[in-house]
């Protein structure tokens, strides 16, 4: 994203930016910036109507620019588009003041921000990074097991499911093996033709000047053998069509182990050490290794971690995520809440742990793997300095049975 | 009906179409004022009226009220509303010739079993006295079926008491499992050729190609592992099934891949089996490294899938000479784990042999270090094995576990166990959760075609009327009358293997493999009694007992009381039972 202008007070947040998303990822980032209330300024195409003094009725399309004061937005992840409702708040020739109004934002077509609530020290971390200019890692992943393979596009902020592809492979059975063979050639090719679609491998060989420079990795994982045969079925298939743009992949294709054949086996795999090495600066493996140590931890009984938003909370209070290897761990979903009061909640708890605890705030993408992860311990984490206990305490105390006596061998255990 | 013309009747047909489908409308205005008459009960109404109006003809006239009295007393069983109105207008109705039944004959059976007393309300006077007339009608019902779904012919035959009857050998189906490389294929390889189900041509034949690719010690695996890629890497992939016979039983081996990679097909084999057969490799080193590995966690896997009864196979005894100590040593700790794993110490037996040589398999060791060794051969240990009980009389569920092209004429085929209920020829079955209906065309069991097929077998079925997009792998095959519900999520108790934590988990039952995420912690129990200790914890601790709630990703057939399995970045995290 460009940021072509920008005039936000220091003091109370007030001012705005003018921004132009120039890649689909763009897009996810003004879904994060764009809140309810906020005033936001674009390109718009409106249907206006006009009644003649005669009485008969003529509507015509008119391209114009329009104010809005947001009041929800809806982000569609397969085709990063991000549509944002609002009310009008300039009133023109063709519109009047109030009237609905939903914008779709494009890529190359600037827009104008003002926040509502004045920009928040999250707010404007999150423009910083949306305008961040350094090159960003991007890479292909497909997560397969037998008959069946999940196509991703790992970006910087995002894990997108391009497609899954499943076909039904005979089992082994006695007597008929040729069977089993067959279904899986035929499942490796579906799964190759699938993936140059999405690839569009022709697209980026046709202007040379990208393509050198945008080769993105391509990951196979797997568990067992699948991920390697058909590594081995895209060099024969290279070779036998002789596919110069396939041909030019193949060095590019890393293959690596994962439990499952499930997209959220990802995360497992990007945190093993063959694929860390190569992936090392990204955003994505800096955040699986935050949430592999926070899950550490809690495994180990430590009482340093601690997860939900009402022990998380605790702990901050208690001035425990501090300087000295405190960690607030946040996914982006919290701050795109609707409601305010909601967002004024959790911008005051990362605030607090930043400038007055000195502690580390680290936001994740809910995108991602590991935002999901997170998102599963209530979207909210934190690896405390010190060990607090009981946090989770509930305030109808007494709750807790401790039943005495260990099991015994004889009885029957209920599972 | 008077007499018409030609040209008079084909109005007369043109009217009663119409009149049928006006029927069906008006028959929705009705069915709105309705209380107590759900949405689905009305389509059901509406579809059975139109079949009792085609089935009765144009020789009777009741008036749809009638009709759909009958249906509602007859639980809209299309043939006994047909006979019961038939027998109410024209008592004297004639009796036509007895036909081949249909598919569709399952009526009849429902009927007679209607008839001895499981109906209730005004229904049951009106059916009892006219039974017999009822039947006959039931059948001129089916003849008119007959030319909506030809081909298949139903026997039409009550599988339970068949079953009872056949006087069939016992039937047991056991999973071989254990760490990777200690023998599960070679030993059970080795069972087949002893016991000559394997003939020795094949044999030198695998013999032969495995000493081409210098892996002639896997010779006898290879019996079980017949893909390419078995062979090559020399690690069993998938479940392998093979079927013998002692004088007393008739097994089928589910022989489950070791490496770890693979537990989800091992889970499969393990839900299909009655008892499971445990291989741990005694030499030096081996038998230690497998019970890091993957021994214990089979062996918990198998337990939490409810399977009680386990025969432990120490195998590979000849590479420690025979050594009773060491045997002692593998079994005092073994049990000592499965105690603590809640095994009945009783329903465990641990047996000495050697799968690559033969020795203990099916006949005793002839090598005088083995002489401290009185107990049972492993054929012999197996034999005793009592086998679990069959649920034949619930209404039929069958995990489909293999969709396949089963020949040319036969191009949907699907095998997998049946898990309650019996099933036969002409039969039809509702493929969940894509809610699509087959027609059985034929059953096999053991390569053998054969009528029925009752709970705990795990037979092929060759179906017809469905396209192989709606089958598969771990789909629930069920009664359409009796149909699976669907679900999105579940509260289960578990028993944890590692720490749980809300997260993104994978969901086993049987050949099942889905996605899904545990939301909430709901309470840890006590392993005995059930109660509540802690209510919320922040986190399960390895064996403890608790309850959670999960989330599938999409719905799916799962019903109370199945026994699921989650699985978190390659280790199994825990077992559980499904409360709802």
């Amino acid at each position: 994203m460009r940021l072509l202008k920008q005039q936000i007070e220091r003091k109370d947040g007030s001012g705005f930016a003018v921004l132009l998303p120039e890649e689909p990822e763009d897009m996810w980032h003004a879904y994060n910036l764009i809140q309810p209330t906020d005033t936001l300024r674009a390109r718009a195409i409106r249907r206006v109507s006009k009644t003649s003094d005669a009485g008969s009725t003529a509507s015509q399309r008119i391209a114009l620019d329009l104010s809005i004061t947001v009041t929800s937005t809806d982000f569609d992840i397969a085709s990063g588009q991000l549509h944002v409702a609002g009310r009008v708040v300039s009133e023109n020739e063709h519109v009047k003041l109030g009237s609905h109004h939903t914008l779709d934002l494009e890529l190359n077509r600037k827009f104008t921000l003002e926040k509502g609530e004045g920009w928040d020290s999250v707010a404007v971390e999150m423009l910083r990074e949306a305008c961040d200019t350094e090159k960003r890692a991007e890479l292909w992943a497909v997560v397969m097991g037998e008959g069946i393979a999940n196509i991703c596009l790992i970006t910087e902020h995002q894990t997108i499911l391009r497609q899954r592809v499943e076909v039904a492979v005979p089992r082994k059975r006695k007597g008929d093996i040729g069977g089993h063979d067959k279904g899986m050639n035929r499942f490796y090719a579906t799964v190759l033709s699938t993936l140059l679609r999405h690839l569009d491998l022709s697209s980026s060989s046709s202007t040379p000047s990208s393509s050198a420079d945008k080769t993105i990795p391509l990951l196979l994982a797997s568990p067992g053998f699948v991920a390697t045969a058909f590594l081995a079925h895209i060099k024969a298939e290279a070779t036998r069509t002789t596919n110069k743009p396939l041909m030019t992949l193949l060095p590019t294709i890393l293959v690596a182990h994962s439990s499952s054949p499930h997209v959220h086996s990802l995360s497992e795999v990007l945190a093993s050490p063959a694929i860390t090495a190569k992936l090392s600066d990204t955003k994505y493996a800096r955040e699986t290794a935050l949430m592999d140590r926070f899950l550490m931890l809690m495994r180990q009984d430590d009482a340093r971690a601690w997860y939900g938003p009402r022990e998380v909370e605790r702990a901050v209070a208690k001035g425990a995520v501090g300087r000295g290897g405190g960690v607030l761990l946040i996914s982006n979903a919290l701050f795109r809440a609707q409601n305010v009061k909601e967002r004024r909640r959790w911008v005051g708890l990362v605030e607090r742990v930043k400038e007055v605890e000195g502690g580390e705030v680290r936001v994740l993408s809910s995108l991602h793997e590991s935002g999901k992860r997170l998102e599963a311990l209530g979207n909210v984490a934190a690896i405390l300095t010190y060990p607090v206990e009981d946090l989770d305490e509930s305030d109808d105390e007494g709750e807790e049975i401790r039943n005495a006596g260990g099991v015994n061998g004889a009885e029957e255990m209920i599972i | 009906m008077p007499p018409k013309s030609g040209h008079q009747r084909a109005k007369n047909i043109d009217y009663d179409d119409d009149e049928l489908y006006s029927d069906e409308d008006e028959y929705y205005e009705e069915g709105g004022e309705e209380e107590g008459i759900s949405e689905a009960d009305k389509q059901q109404m509406a579809a059975a009226t139109i079949k009792v109006k085609e089935a009765l003809g144009g020789s009777l006239k009741p008036t749809d009220a009638e009709i759909q009295e009958a249906l509602w007393h007859y639980y809209y069983d299309v043939a006994k509303s047909v006979s019961y109105l038939k027998n109410k207008y024209a008592p004297k109705a004639p009796s036509k010739p007895k036909q081949p039944q249909k598919p569709a004959s399952r009526f009849d059976q429902a009927a007679s079993a209607a008839g001895t007393g499981t109906t209730d309300g005004p229904s049951k006077q009106k059916a009892i006295p006219k039974k017999s007339a009822a039947d006959k009608l039931a059948e001129s019902l089916d003849k008119v079926q007959v030319e909506e779904t030809p081909k298949i012919k139903s026997k039409n035959l009550n599988v339970v008491e068949e079953f009872a009857k056949s006087g069939l050998k016992r039937m047991a189906n056991f999973v071989v499992i254990g760490h990777v490389d200690h023998g599960k294929s070679t030993l059970m390889g080795r069972l087949l050729y002893d016991l000559k189900v394997i003939d020795q041509r094949s044999v030198d034949k695998l013999k032969k190609e495995a000493e081409s690719i210098g892996k002639d010690s896997f010779a006898l695996a290879w019996v079980m592992d017949q893909t390419s890629e078995e062979r090559s890497r020399g690690v069993t992939v998938d479940i392998a099934t093979n079927n013998f016979e002692t004088d007393t039983t008739r097994f089928t081996i589910l022989d489950a891949p070791g490496h770890r990679d693979f537990i989800p097909n091992m889970i499969a084999g393990a839900s299909m089996a009655d008892f499971a057969v445990l291989v741990i490799d005694a030499s030096t080193n081996s038998f230690e490294s497998g019970l890091k590995g993957q021994t214990k966690e089979h062996a918990l896997l198998v337990r939490s899938m409810g399977v009680q009864r386990l025969i432990v196979a120490v195998n590979k005894m000849d590479t420690v000479n025979w050594s009773q100590r060491r045997f002692g040593e593998i079994s005092e700790q073994m049990t000592a784990f499965f105690v603590a794993a809640s095994f009945s110490p009783k329903q465990i037996t641990f047996v000495p042999c050697a799968g690559k040589e033969g020795d203990n398999v099916t006949k005793r060791v002839d090598q005088s270090q083995a002489e401290w060794y009185t107990g049972p051969t492993l054929v012999e240990a197996l034999d005793m094995c009592e086998p679990a009980k069959r649920p034949v009389e619930k209404p039929l569920r069958l995990t489909i576990s293999d969709v396949f092209r089963g020949g040319i004429t036969n191009p949907v085929s699907i095998s997998g166990r049946i898990d309650a209920g019996t099933l036969q020829i002409g039969d039809t079955i509702l493929a969940m959760p894509s809610n699509e209906k087959a027609t059985i065309k034929a059953i096999e069991i053991n390569d053998e075609p054969v009528d029925w097929a009752v709970a705990g077998q795990i037979p092929t079925l060759h179906l017809q009327d469905i396209d192989p997009v709606h089958l598969r792998l771990g789909d629930i095959a069920c009664d359409p009358r009796n149909p699976v519900r669907l679900v999105k999520s579940f509260t289960c108790k578990i028993l944890a293997f590692e720490h749980v934590l809300p997260s993104s988990v994978d969901v086993f039952r049987g050949r099942l493999q889905a996605e899904g995420r545990i939301i909430r912690l709901s309470s840890t129990l006590n392993k005995t009694t059930g109660e509540v200790i802690k209510k919320k914890p922040r986190i399960i601790k390895p064996a403890e007992v608790a309850r959670v709630v999960v989330e599938l990703e999409r719905e799916l057939p799962l019903e109370h009381g199945v026994r699921i399995v989650l699985r978190e970045r390659g280790s199994t995290v825990a077992a559980g039972l499904l409360e709802g």
